[in-house]
């Protein structure tokens, strides 16, 4: 991959910026570890190296051998998302914010088109809002909401033109955001030929609606409720599917938010079998358990309630934060998407209309670093990696964003690896009410944040302006996930035998189609007509007929004979 | 279970001989023995040494052969109609193939088609067996659709028709395939009726979009059979099965376990604790999918079937392997043959070709072959494959499945060292392919015993009596499938937590939800759609906590809310 082509990077309005010179520090990325001094200047890194020549009388800040780490990549949140009539209470403001506060660079956030509605005009109103209120540099996903010839059409504009790469769609929410296996299918080849990532929230909402159902017969209304609806198993079997059909359609697959180890287990399998998938467990799964969901405190079980759920099972943030150091799951989100208590309330009386969403966007690289690095599980490379350059590698950014290399953005964070902060929602950024971390103590915290170049934390003051936050346009064919697809493409190449026309007797048989007949969905393309097969011909290419003396075996049945009789091709031997 | 209590004690028996198998060793599927057999009235009346028996009996003399329970199979399509063709062979040369390679019981599917009644189909096919079958027979029921009518019939099947087992598809799309919501329907209800639930498993959906593709690429050829139902989606639809199953806790039978990925789910499934049974058939037991590929279109159309056969050779080896632990329990052949002219209606267009591929006759030498001359299978375990479990799983045991006193008199002697080889020439199914053809396998069976008769005796070929077979009733609640559901029902009770209300701030939303509740599939019936939630009796107004330390913390939400008369109660205090 070349350091000095960005993609998109034209479009992009210069920021005037500090002159940044940061000093003794270790530079972390990816790959290595070492001790080297960064200049930046218009939010670019320009120098990296020791005794660096840089003019005079710039802002100097001493590493004094702290960890430089790339700025976190969420790939994952919900701020001022709508619904029903009102919004999250982070908006694009109070959501970077914390962000930045927590040492995320940068966010990718979901539009959610409402079924029906235009794709590009939902595109264009969350950029609007996220225009005029971000802190940070952001991309956008787009959920396919619902899918026709023209939300196709939409799709290819906004692959081509408007700089989204990466489109989720919807096993879950029956009758309402759900796809149908054959809408996978088709978005799934469309966005594996477009050279985009499909993106899956994976449930089986059928299985949850009945189930749904099932609870509320039996009285359960709280939210306990919740997670009984929707066992893991039913992620898990979603996910299996999901990569099921993205091998069919050879086509790169990101599950987001995995949530239960058994989901997490069919990822490392599918992976191991050569499939190209990315999990994304979120903040929540990997700090904290679904066991909250019997507290007694209303309020404080709803403030846990996401989809797919937390696991009841207490093992499972352990279990997914090994597999994110083994490198079976590759990106981290924080699913960011807060509800105040009063918004929770909605479903006080009926669980299934709690608005799904927890917080995580400020204490995801923190809690990554106490669940993961203090306990030696993953080193700080691959802390960098699942924080921040895998997500850059599938968005496309790499190595703009990501990294710590010249040309690259100046995103970076001094990490003090010994920094204690116990969370609670007194202090943390976030509007909302309850923090489903409250009270965790993490080792691991910023003490310092560069954001396109500009010092956004120091001292523990964040310093952060609203609409500065840039659109960082994401183009399709990411290397990560479409070089293997690529290579298999070129090798999948169906091929018919060649053989000759069966001309032997054909049974008469009743026209009324039973059984096996392919009838294509309704809403398929019309490109799939059976095509006359080009390898077919009248050419005899076996012998002269030796099989005449062999009877046929009694039939018995109304047969049609062609004239001419049996041929040899068909011979039975 | 008791040995002795048989359902079904009303069907006439036909006038049998009286037999004594002599100097045998009998093989059940816990141990083998040296024992006499006393065969009176189509019964097993004695088993021992120095039996005392009257002297007229005919005596077969075995000289230390292997004394079996006849086979079950458990997997036939004698009568399934293709586009209105019905398979060549019938109830009758079916019946009698089974006879020749020692099974002495058949289930067979009855296959309505859309929108046919369920006991119409049941009791045409049950009266053309009466008529034609040779040996004894039961049958299962496939589910084309689901409604409410479907239920009440199949009500009266379980409950008075004594039928205990029931197909459904998840394959076929837009004709027998269901969804899954129709699953869990499906799963619930005959849960109730302490059926057990087949499943077709494969993924419709994709295999309706991969056959298009395939047709477009101009493969119109039965290798596009393969190519369109690629081995991935048996495995994800035998995953989502017992997910369904899991969730509804009922039991679950995977009918033709073809591919290795499907076998493996269902043993990591097995692992996990579910209630899943699985059966390879004999055409994936004993051959692949390479022949799909073959030039001669008659001979590869004649592998047609679904799943297909795997195109990884290696897939036979690994299915006896599992079938040798116990993973996979039972063996059918899916025995549904069409002739080559039948086969022919798929000749421009391999979606047409009927699907079905011959094995029951060939069914119990290949596993013989391949699993217990070869050291991977003993000879109990064979019998356990071939015969009980199948008679367990279906309510059948031990009337059939065993030789024990009181059991019927179905019992075949078995040669293991009988060297054959299939042709087509030499077979009794009516089937111009063999698709086993020229394949040899040791292992066969010298005597056939059915009903007290002999039927086949090696150099005399079969004696059979055209509609002699009876059909074996079963009755619901097979306790080796349902034990473990049982208990698990009685453990499994979910609770609410008990909590005071929430009477806090609420906030104000569209009338219109946009989270659906869940809202059962247009064709559930009315039975099952959600009643207004009842009252929590757990809940009360009652508050349990006192004050709390952080009561004076101001709320910081800022938002528009709609608090209740009387404000904010300790309940739901932030903390």
């Amino acid at each position: 991959m070349s350091g000095h082509s960005y993609q998109g990077k034209k479009n992009i309005p210069k920021i005037t910026s500090d002159r940044l010179l940061v000093k003794g520090g270790r530079i972390v990325n990816d790959d290595q570890s070492f001790y080297a001094d960064i200049y930046m200047e218009d939010g670019v890194i320009k120098q990296i190296g020791d005794n660096l020549i840089v003019p005079g009388g710039i802002k100097t800040i001493e590493a004094n051998g702290k960890m430089v780490i790339p700025g976190g990549i969420d790939n994952h949140t919900h701020f001022q998302m709508p619904y029903r009539g009102t919004t999250t209470v982070d908006d694009f403001s109070q959501g970077t914010k914390a962000a930045l506060a927590g040492g995320t660079t940068m966010i990718v956030d979901h539009v959610i088109p409402e079924p029906g509605s235009s794709l590009i005009e939902a595109f264009e109103q969350w950029r609007s809002w996220a225009d005029e209120k971000t802190c940070c540099d952001y991309s956008l996903h787009v959920d396919i909401t619902h899918w026709s010839d023209s939300v196709k059409q939409e799709v290819d504009t906004l692959l081509k033109e408007k700089g989204v790469n990466s489109f989720q769609v919807y096993m879950a929410y029956k009758d309402f955001y759900q796809m149908s296996n054959s809408e996978l299918y088709e978005i799934f080849t469309f966005l594996g030929e477009m050279g985009g990532i499909v993106q899956v929230h994976a449930e089986n909402g059928e299985i949850i609606a009945e189930e749904q159902a099932r609870m509320l017969e039996m009285g359960i209304t709280g939210p306990e409720g919740h997670v009984l609806s929707r066992p893991e198993e039913l992620e898990a079997e979603a996910v299996f599917r999901a990569i099921t059909i993205a091998s069919q359609t050879n086509c790169p697959l990101y599950v987001t938010r995995v949530m239960s180890k058994s989901a997490a287990d069919i990822i490392s399998q599918a992976r191991k079998k050569g499939n190209v998938v990315f999990g994304e467990p979120i903040t929540a799964s990997l700090g904290t358990d679904g066991t909250h969901y019997w507290s007694k405190n209303w309020a404080k079980a709803a403030s846990f309630v996401t989809s797919p759920p937390l696991s009841p099972d207490p093992t499972t943030p352990d279990y997914l934060n090994t597999l994110l150091a083994s490198g079976d799951l590759n990106v981290t989100g924080s699913a960011h998407c807060t509800f105040s208590v009063a918004q929770k309330a909605i479903g006080k009386d009926d669980f299934t209309q709690i608005p799904e969403g927890v917080n995580g966007v400020e204490e995801r690289m923190s809690l990554i670093w106490e669940k993961a690095v203090t306990t030696g599980k993953m080193d700080e490379n691959m802390f960098v990696a699942v924080t921040s350059t895998n997500a850059a590698k599938i968005l496309n950014l790499y190595p703009r964003k990501g990294r710590i290399a010249v040309g690259s953005d100046a995103d970076l964070v001094i990490w003090d690896s010994d920094a204690v902060r116990t969370i609670t929602a007194k202090t943390h950024n976030s509007a909302a009410e309850y923090n489903v971390f409250e009270g965790m103590e993490l080792r691991g915290a910023p003490s310092v944040v560069i954001c396109q170049g500009k010092l956004v934390l120091e001292d523990g003051n964040l310093h952060a302006t609203s609409g500065v936050g840039r659109f960082i346009p994401c183009t399709p064919f990411p290397d990560f996930a479409y070089k293997r697809i690529k290579a298999r493409k070129q090798l999948a190449v169906l091929r018919a035998v060649p053989r000759g026309m069966y001309d032997g007797p054909v049974s008469d048989f009743s026209p009324m189609s039973r059984g096996g007949t392919p009838s294509a969905s309704a809403r398929t393309s019309p490109t799939k007509q059976p095509v006359r097969n080009l390898h077919h011909s009248g050419f005899s290419l076996a012998g002269p007929p030796t099989t005449e003396d062999v009877p046929i075996r009694p039939a018995g049945r109304r047969i049609v004979i062609p004239p001419g009789g049996r041929s040899n091709i068909t011979s039975l031997s | 279970m008791s040995g002795t209590d048989h359902q079904g004690n009303g069907i006439p028996h036909l006038p049998s001989e009286r037999l004594l198998i002599k100097g045998g060793r009998v093989v059940n599927d816990d141990l083998s023995q040296y024992a006499d057999v006393y065969v009176e009235d189509g019964l097993i009346k004695q088993v021992g040494d120095n039996l005392e028996v009257p002297d007229d009996v005919r005596v077969l003399e075995v000289n230390g052969g292997l004394v079996i329970p006849g086979g079950i199979d458990v997997n036939t399509c004698l009568m399934k109609p293709h586009l209105g063709c019905p398979p060549v062979d019938d109830f009758y040369l079916g019946s009698r193939a089974a006879l020749a390679g020692g099974t002495t019981m058949i289930i067979d599917h009855v296959t309505p088609q859309l929108g046919d009644s369920l006991l119409e189909a049941f009791e045409r096919w049950q009266e053309s067996a009466d008529r034609k079958c040779c040996c004894d027979y039961s049958l299962h029921v496939d589910l084309p659709h689901w409604h409410q009518g479907v239920k009440d019939e199949l009500e009266v099947l379980v409950q008075e028709k004594g039928i205990n087992s029931f197909q459904v598809y998840m394959s076929y799309k837009d004709s027998f395939q269901m969804t899954d919501s129709q699953l869990y329907e499906v799963f619930s209800f005959l849960k109730e009726l302490g059926a057990v639930v087949m499943l077709h498993a494969e993924n419709g959906d994709l295999i309706a979009q991969e056959q298009s593709k395939v047709l477009s690429m101009g493969i119109t050829g039965p290798e596009g059979h393969s190519l369109s139902h690629p081995e991935e989606l048996e495995a994800e639809a035998v995953f989502r099965a017992i997910t369904i199953g899991n969730r509804v806790n009922c039991p679950v039978y995977i009918t033709k376990v073809m591919s290795k990925t499907a076998a493996d789910t269902i043993t990591q499934a097995r692992r996990r604790g579910s209630v899943v049974f699985g059966e390879p058939i004999t055409a994936s037991l004993a051959t692949d999918g390479s022949h799909y590929w073959s030039k001669n279109w008659a001979k590869a159309a004649a592998y047609v079937t679904s799943p297909p056969l795997s195109p990884d050779p290696t897939t036979p080896e690994h299915l006896h392997n599992l079938l040798a632990c116990g993973d996979l329990q039972v063996v059918g052949s899916a025995h549904c043959a069409y002739s080559t002219s039948q086969k022919a209606i798929g000749k421009d267009d391999f979606t047409l070709i009927p699907e079905g591929t011959n094995g029951i006759e060939e069914r119990m030498g290949f596993v013989w072959d391949k699993a217990v001359a070869v050291g991977k299978m003993d000879e109990n375990q064979f019998v356990a494959v071939t015969s009980t479990n199948a008679a367990k799983i279906f309510n059948l045991y031990p009337r059939k499945g065993r030789i024990a006193v009181g059991s019927d008199a179905d019992i075949v002697i078995w040669d293991p060292d009988r060297t054959k080889t299939i042709t087509s020439k030499l077979q009794q199914s009516a089937v111009e392919y063999n698709i086993f053809e020229g394949l040899a396998y040791r292992g066969g069976p010298v005597v056939v015993v059915t009903q007290g008769r002999v039927v086949y005796e090696e150099g005399e070929g079969l004696r059979v009596q055209q509609g002699s077979g009876r059909f074996i009733p079963r009755q619901a609640f097979p306790d080796y499938v349902y034990q473990r559901i049982r208990t698990r029902n009685k453990v499994k009770g979910k609770q609410g937590v008990s909590r005071g209300m929430y009477d806090g701030p609420v906030y104000d939303v569209l009338a219109t939800p946009q989270y659906i509740t869940p809202s059962p599939s247009a064709k559930t019936s009315p039975t099952s759609h959600q009643p207004p939630p009842i009252r929590n009796l757990h809940q009360s107004n009652f508050s349990l906590s006192g004050a709390q330390f952080d009561d004076n913390i101001p709320r910081r939400s800022g938002q528009r809310i709609v608090a209740p008369p009387g404000g904010r109660s300790n309940i739901t205090s932030l903390g």
